[in-house]
């Protein structure tokens, strides 16, 4: 019992990582009805942009202090991520307007391919460390209860905590700001929301901004986790089944969607996997989303599916 | 001028249906046959067989079957990969495991292992659509990238999962030459290439079209959504399959499970999207293309940069083919969104009134 719930706990955990990414994927594609494939592209950008910006900081300006290196570490991404959603939205989607999704998606899948080279370009190749303080010594709780208590993982709860701590903000921007109503326009209808004088480029630049803060956050924390390599950009592969299963459409399923998903990998790796050779948390992830689908095809929160001839 | 069809009346419904009614095509087509098998064995060097022309064919029967799903029938799909996995492996176990199996019907055979395999993980496109069907097509990716490298009955228990094959022949003649795996994937391709646009402008390609316009609406007037989107998922995951088990077979002869990787999925896609959705013409420009560009920027770079005296590494190179090939194909989808099909139908049109100018 113990463990079982030991593996609960952590499967919660990473569907809180998962579901951070797969926000961003919901953020941009409520907006402007792209399936933004550069969403991993994006992490893996502004990972290796913040590893590489906390580690020059303090050479440029000889204050040797981990907070303020990774502090400016994380403005300056920030910048840079905010100068790519220009740069997205100016070259790139402002010509795309109206065309089929088939298009946009591979659109942006070209744009993944051209953000992996610029990063690795600029930032380089190698293998980076993202310090940003987090514990890694484990905990025990409920010893009480259980003999031996649960593992748990300290730095995975505060990851935990930063992805709750986003989304909540995230829900406010959305709803309490006035550009949140806008952008909520916009996702409901983009000629309605135009009519009223709501001016659409801006908007998308609005989105891809934040869903570039919420890649930049998703790439801190996979990135002290994991270190900043290429594999994170594959990162977004395993959230993808999270973003169906909740539902294209939808922030709270975003996140319901990553805890399932979560649970449902690390369960099923541990109790399913030594059956049939284990490595199986990947397609279970797609199967699991499929079961769902079938059952709901428009995900557990997206818009129902009306058909009209 | 050069491209026109007045005057060609059609006297009977032989000649009215036939798979290329404007003379004009005809000739072009039976001359672009001609000089693929004729002149090209006399003309091209080995490298160019090698690293070009055989990836190009093998990639172009891939882009026709993903086209028929894609293109024709609407149903996006990123399980490409995985399909051509399951042709290669399936064909590899057939030809290994039964003693004197030539290689044809072994390709057949793993073509139909595809078959089953992309009939089985098209069963969601029943129920799910668009996007989210996209995504779910990447379970079969996954499943395959797993399968073939956990179980290891698939790949004869080597340890490492990584399979060969060698003394290939066809009919008694021997694949070793360049020349001879040139010609026989242009045989394959142009067999199932004419099959393929046969299949689309009959009754079922029209049913295909139908879904891909509205299955609701296809649906109200009769035709079965399920037949439909199955038939199309087994007729292109055959043709993918059979490309796949080609690619292994005749290009890569020793290859391991990461061989087709979800890569695969995304080029075939760009392929169909850059050559032209719901074209059979288009799939071979699109597999030209994405097929000689990374060849050509790998050419062209390094002479670029020692012409401008740029000290660049190898790793640099490859960071800036992945730029520039990132960015041709989103400048690509800008300036023509309706693929090369577009351009050449266009072509075709001005060629109609050609030299006069209405």
């Amino acid at each position: 019992m113990g463990f079982f719930l030991e593996t609960l706990f952590g499967g919660l955990m990473v569907g809180m990582l998962y579901s951070l990414i797969a926000l961003g994927f919901v953020l941009i594609f409520k907006a402007s009805g792209v399936f933004n494939f550069a969403q991993g592209a994006m992490v893996l950008f502004a990972a290796l942009a913040m590893a590489r910006f906390a580690e020059w900081v303090p050479q440029w300006t000889g204050i040797e202090n981990r907070w303020f290196a990774n502090v400016a570490g994380f403005v300056l991404a920030g910048v840079v991520m905010f100068a790519t959603a220009w740069a997205v939205e100016r070259l790139v989607l402002r010509h795309l307007v109206n065309q089929e999704g088939a298009t946009l998606l591979l659109a942006t899948l070209g744009i993944a391919y051209f953000i992996d080279g610029l990063g690795q370009t600029l930032f380089g190749s190698n293998i980076y460390k993202i310090d940003i303080g987090l514990p890694k010594d484990p905990i025990f709780v409920l010893d009480s209860l259980f003999p031996g208590g649960i593992l748990i993982n300290k730095e995975d709860l505060i990851a935990a905590a930063i992805a709750a701590a986003l989304v909540t903000l995230l829900s406010l921007f959305f709803q309490k700001t006035g550009t949140g109503r806008a952008l909520r326009a916009v996702a409901d209808d983009h000629q309605a929301a135009q009519s009223i004088g709501i001016p659409l480029a801006r908007i998308w630049v609005i989105v891809w901004c934040v869903a570039g803060v919420v890649a930049l956050v998703a790439g801190m924390i996979w990135g002290s986790k994991l270190g900043v390599q290429f594999s994170l950009a594959t990162v977004a592969m395993r959230a993808l089944p999270v973003v169906i299963l909740g539902g294209l459409t939808s922030v709270p399923g975003a996140i319901i969607g990553g805890l399932i998903i979560g649970v449902g990998e690390k369960l099923s790796e541990v109790y399913l996997g030594p059956f049939v050779g284990g490595g199986i948390e990947i397609w279970f992830a797609y199967v699991l989303a499929l079961v769902f689908l079938l059952f709901r095809p428009q995900g557990l929160f997206g818009e129902k599916i009306i058909d009209r001839v | 001028m050069l491209y026109r069809e007045n005057g060609q009346f059609k006297s009977t419904y032989r000649a009215d249906q036939q798979v290329f009614p404007i003379r004009q095509d005809r000739i072009f087509v039976i001359a672009v046959l001609a000089f693929a098998f004729l002149a090209v064995p006399m003309l091209a060097s080995d490298y160019l067989f090698r690293a070009i022309l055989i990836p190009f064919l093998i990639f172009s029967l891939a882009a026709v079957g993903v086209n028929i799903l894609v293109g024709y029938c609407g149903q996006i799909s990123l399980g490409s990969g995985a399909f051509m996995a399951v042709g290669a492996y399936g064909a590899y176990n057939f030809f290994v495991r039964i003693p004197g199996m030539p290689l044809v019907p072994a390709l057949i055979l793993g073509g139909l292992c595809a078959t089953a395999f992309g009939v089985l993980f098209g069963l969601p496109s029943l129920r799910v659509r668009g996007l989210y069907l996209a995504v779910a097509t990447l379970a079969a990716q996954f499943f395959a990238d797993w399968m073939f490298l956990r179980i290891k009955w698939f790949t004869l228990d080597t340890p490492s999962g990584s399979v060969a094959v060698s003394n290939l022949q066809v009919f008694g003649l021997p694949l070793e030459s360049a020349v001879s795996k040139y010609l026989f994937c242009l045989a394959v391709l142009v067999i199932i290439a004419m099959l393929a646009k046969n299949l689309v402008r009959g009754a079922i390609g029209r049913e295909w079209m139908a879904i891909r316009d509205m299955d609701v609406a296809a649906a109200v007037i009769g035709i079965r959504p399920m037949y439909a989107k199955l038939s199309a998922f087994a007729v292109s995951s055959f043709i993918i399959g059979v490309a796949g088990a080609l690619w292994a077979f005749i290009y890569l002869g020793a290859w391991e499970p990461s061989a087709f990787s979800v890569d695969y999925s995304f080029r075939l896609l760009f392929m169909v999207i850059i050559g032209g959705l719901g074209s059979i013409m288009g799939s071979f420009f699109g597999a030209a293309f994405i097929v000689v560009l990374p060849i050509a920027l790998n050419q062209f770079l390094p002479v670029l940069a020692g012409a401008l005296g740029l000290q660049i590494s190898t790793a640099g190179i490859s960071h800036a083919e992945l730029m520039i090939f990132g960015a041709l194909i989103v400048w690509f989808l800008i300036v023509e969104p309706h693929g090369l099909a577009r351009l050449w139908s266009t072509a075709k049109q001005k060629l109609q009134l050609w030299p006069f100018p209405h």
